[in-house]
């Protein structure tokens, strides 16, 4: 059983499985971080009507089941529905599309409670001391950034290991659209338990990688 | 009458409140450029409302407060807020090292002075923590980062609110003797207190301060020599007034 997960480990298609994996969730989690750190701040920082319903709806969404959002991106993407002209349908744009909807209200809400979290007098004690807005609601960014990093963390978490949404609207394609976990899934079905095993030990490590990457750098910023 | 002499803050039928309670009810109050008023009065006076008034920080329910002979516009510019510096009496400190939490402020102004910084935090016996995390502060050198980065930025206008309720007896005298400099450099200072002895070392003029009320604001020595209120007196003799 070694020997064979050995032997998968070196399989160069394994390779490209891997990549597109880490292509995927990146890009997710880029866009992600790039919409819901911003969103996060802003609702954890204003007071403003309706307020309320934005935590809830970022909530909710934080508990979506994965496969839920590969259904509603499919029915987009399809080539009847409203996105259906993009042609993303079994491409890795729609498995990146789907994450980043998985990933989104993630960062978003933890972010938001990071941020409020901050002591209100902190923000005001920062404005005495000559912020303006911008700079005020920097500074109490900074300072929930052990937060972020945990929305963040968190949001990579829930993407790098799911398996319902890029099924659905990737297609598990070999060579296009197959990523690690999608690869776990055909090679078990298969009976081919040394490569799953394997695949699995690939993404455990990278999961570790990356969780380790990003402590660091909430490390070294503290 | 010169500009010199004129007020910086002028306190026009303020009435402050929070909900139905009524926390300020100030007529009239000026506050000399150059001058260091002292206010003392019991806990939940309305001290701290007060400064936070002036800094801008908050608006009034009804009444004015006007800077320099205009009132504050809606939103205060960033150009008038920053000529006016508090520091609040629990202060915090960002989870960062002294030395950024002193240059803090200038930072804000795109400015740096490592010379200043490292000037008056040796003054306020902070050197050998420069670089150490201000969450590893106790509550007296969090008192004096938030000294020193006020102080950093030389305002016009200097609101301390107990500004050496932590520390101990050396520190106060460190404390003081920067808080004189800025005298000494015609800066306007409100220094809230609930330290008798501290109004009456650094301040021109106090003003007692009761349930939102002035109760009497004189010269210094006056006020404590010879008040003219019997709740002054009864202030300062220690009695339950209120």
């Amino acid at each position: 059983m070694l020997d064979n997960i050995l032997r998968a480990l070196g399989d160069p298609a394994l390779l490209a499985v891997v990549s597109l994996t880490f292509r995927v969730t990146g890009s997710a989690l880029l866009i992600a971080i790039a919409l819901g750190v911003p969103l996060g701040a802003l609702v954890g920082l204003t007071r403003f009507p309706g307020r309320r319903l934005v935590t809830l709806v970022l909530y909710t969404g934080m508990g979506l089941p994965p496969v839920v959002v590969g259904l509603f991106v499919y029915i987009l993407l399809s080539r009847s529905g409203p996105l259906g002209s993009l042609g993303w349908l079994f491409t890795p744009a729609a498995m990146v599309a789907a994450q980043t909807i998985i990933a989104f209200p993630l960062v978003a809400a933890l972010t938001m409670s990071a941020v409020d979290g901050v002591d209100p007098d902190l923000r005001l004690q920062v404005r005495a001391l000559g912020a303006t807005r911008w700079q005020t609601g920097w500074t109490v960014l900074r300072e929930a950034r052990i937060g972020v990093t945990a929305a963040i963390v968190a949001a990579f978490g829930g993407i790098i290991s799911e398996v319902g949404a890029v099924m659905l609207v990737g297609g598990n394609i070999e060579g296009h659209t197959r990523v690690l976990t999608t690869a776990i899934v055909l090679s078990t079905r298969q009976g081919d338990f040394a490569l799953a095993m394997a695949l699995g030990l690939v993404l455990l490590l990278l999961a570790l990688g990356a969780n380790a990457a990003l402590l660091q750098l909430q490390g070294r910023s503290r | 009458m010169s500009r010199k002499q004129a007020a910086f803050f002028e306190v026009i039928d303020l009435r402050h409140r929070y909900g139905a309670r009524t926390v300020l009810n100030i007529p009239r109050l000026d506050i000399a450029r150059g001058e260091t008023l002292g206010i003392i009065g019991p806990s939940g006076a309305g001290k701290s409302t007060l400064l936070r008034l002036l800094q801008g920080l908050e608006r009034p329910t009804e009444g004015a407060v006007r800077v320099d002979g205009a009132p504050f516009p809606s939103p205060v510019p960033i150009s008038m807020s920053r000529r006016i510096t508090t520091v609040f009496q629990r202060p915090l400190t960002l989870n960062r090292n002294v030395r950024d939490n002193v240059e803090f402020g200038l930072r804000l102004r795109g400015r740096r002075d490592a010379r200043a910084v490292e000037n008056l935090v040796d003054r306020l016996g902070l050197s050998d923590l420069i670089n150490a995390p201000a969450r590893h502060l106790s509550g007296g050198e969090i008192q004096r980062v938030a000294l020193a980065r006020a102080m950093a930025l030389d305002p016009e206008v200097l609101l301390l609110d107990e500004p050496a309720a932590n520390l101990d007896p050396a520190n106060v005298a460190r404390a003081e003797a920067l808080i004189r400099d800025v005298q000494t450099r015609g800066r306007t200072i409100v220094l809230v207190t609930h330290n008798t002895h501290e109004a009456r070392r650094l301040a021109h003029k106090t003003l007692l301060l009761m349930e939102g009320t002035v109760v009497e604001v004189n010269a210094t020595a006056t006020l404590f020599e010879s008040p003219s209120d019997p709740r002054t007196r009864a202030f300062l003799a220690g009695e339950l007034v209120y």
